[in-house]
């Protein structure tokens, strides 16, 4: 994409505004500063022109994972994306993510995603992970190998962009049988956890629906905090799902993964949208 | 609605795989001038290593290239790169982020047959890479004119071409869990901790594993090209023997 400089001057913006019943693309002009972000924009928007502009933004630091948005098409953070990175001979659109319910203007309904959290069985310790390590007792030593793997994946802010691009829950809607990129990687952080005690992967391939990603990495992309959530989650995760399903010589070896990890306990529902 | 020109990316991996795939299926079917064979050395194109009628003694007038093709081929349709590739711009799905694909009745992913048989990827990697170490074998071998060490513009595509096929083959992300990725404890047994080492150096290979996609295709390509050209005499490969 072109990306011009400017020193701000006049912009012209398209906000989408409405609910779910209905909307459309408005047009704003306004003033610009050097290094205002869209947040900045949309904030000036609201303030000056549009008081009843509805925007969800908290820290304005790409850390709260608040204001996501669509910007000139794409899933971005409105405080992380800069209107001198965007070209400035052409309009900017703002639109709310499309993977979830509308509310209102830029607002979006992201509640299916902590649905889909409570059925992910959390963090349980293993009994007799080795000798001297009572997990029990609180002994919860780890390699700083293991930590490493696992920290990438503490790093998520939840902006549920990467749910947003997903073509899986964008465009199919298939909510209710992909739990999404988001919890592929906290399911991959617990699988991947030395001291955990649960074995999720029947829950990754069958409700999770890992089978239905086609990783076709758009997740990645827009990952804000840069999070190499297929290579490092679901891919591996993908390559788990074979090792306990399809490799043959593991099955005629008798090798299944997970070994000594317990099932979790049934899920009480299917989180819809 | 994006307004970048997005559309550029599927056109380019169209283009470029679907005359990879011509030129593989021709130049397989045209089954000769593959080794270059001057002074006594013997280059074997890539498309046809192992040298199955020279090494083994496999007669066929067949183009027995396809004997062979299936796991290096094999290994590129199931890797997670060119499926991230060839599912947006064959399949459309997505074209590209945040564009809408090809509306479809029902979307499986890759939980139905045929798809579904990408995840025995690991399998075509197995043969994969005993195929590359032949091809190890082809570049070493390319040294020695009638038993006498030389070296030559041939040696060195050859070269280049085989660290980049073990730089693609040795970057796969079903490799990098086999070595050691599966485990959940890197630090719980010396023989974690040794795979723990293998797997982070596995991880820098994954890391670049499109770049050593394409620029491996493009070396086996150009390795052909070049051995095609110089044992059927257009010219003859430049080489010193010491």
């Amino acid at each position: 994409m072109s990306e011009t400089l400017t020193a701000g001057g006049t912009r012209k913006l398209q906000i989408w505004r409405g609910d779910l019943t209905s909307g459309e693309l408005v047009d704003y002009e306004l003033e610009t500063e050097p290094g205002m972000v869209v947040l900045d924009a949309v904030l000036e928007v609201q303030r000056s022109q549009a008081p009843d502009l509805a925007v969800r933004w908290n820290c304005k630091a790409a850390k709260c994972g608040s204001c996501s948005a669509e910007i000139n098409g794409k899933p971005r953070l409105m405080c992380k994306t800069r209107l001198d990175h965007l070209p400035a001979e052409e309009p900017i659109t703002v639109e709310p993510m499309r993977a979830f319910p509308l509310i209102r203007d830029l607002v979006t309904d992201v509640s299916w995603n902590y649905r889909v959290n409570e059925q992910i069985t959390p963090f349980t310790p293993r009994e007799n992970l080795r000798e001297g390590i009572d997990v029990k007792d609180g002994d919860f030593l780890i390699d700083q190998a293991d930590t490493d793997r696992m920290s990438e994946f503490r790093k998520c802010i939840e902006c549920f962009m990467c749910q947003d691009v997903c073509h899986i829950l964008r465009d199919h809607r298939m909510h209710n049988r992909y739990y999404g990129p988001r919890f592929m990687i906290r399911m991959a952080s617990l699988d991947m956890h030395p001291l955990d005690g649960v074995d999720r992967l029947d829950q990754v391939a069958d409700e999770g629906g890992i089978g239905l990603c086609n990783i076709t990495k758009c997740c990645t992309e827009v990952c804000p905090e840069n999070i190499h959530i297929t290579d490092n989650a679901i891919i591996p995760m993908k390559e788990r799902v074979v090792d306990q399903r399809h490799d043959p010589f593991l099955k005629i070896l008798g090798r299944t993964p997970n070994k000594g990890r317990v099932k979790p306990p049934a899920r009480s529902s299917t989180p819809e949208l | 609605m994006r307004r970048d020109r997005w559309w550029v990316q599927p056109v380019l991996i169209v283009t470029a795989l679907t005359l990879f795939g011509i030129y593989t299926i021709v130049r397989v079917i045209v089954n000769k001038h593959y080794a270059i064979t001057t002074d006594g050395t013997h280059m074997q194109s890539p498309f046809f290593s192992p040298d199955l009628p020279g090494i083994f003694s496999f007669k066929t007038s067949l183009p027995w290239a396809f004997l062979v093709l299936w796991s290096p081929l094999g290994l590129r349709t199931t890797c997670y790169y060119y499926r991230k590739s060839y599912y947006r711009s064959f399949f459309l799905a997505p074209p590209s982020c945040a564009v809408a694909g090809v509306a479809r009745r029902k979307y499986t992913g890759e939980t139905r047959f045929p798809l579904v048989l990408n995840n025995l990827h690991r399998i075509f990697f197995y043969f994969a890479a005993i195929v590359v170490g032949f091809l190890w074998y082809d570049a070493i071998r390319g040294f020695f004119y009638h038993g006498t060490f030389g070296i030559g513009v041939g040696n060195a595509i050859m070269v280049l071409n085989v660290l980049a096929l073990s730089a693609f083959t040795f970057g796969c992300n079903s490799w990098r869990h086999i070595i050691g990725g599966k485990l959940n404890c890197f630090s719980c047994s010396d023989t974690a901790r040794a795979r723990h080492g293998a797997w982070q150096k596995v991880s820098i290979l994954n890391g670049r594993h499109m770049e050593w996609a394409w620029i491996s295709m493009f070396t086996v390509w150009g390795t052909d090209v070049y051995i095609w050209l110089a044992s059927s005499g257009v010219f003859t490969d430049p080489h010193h023997i010491f």
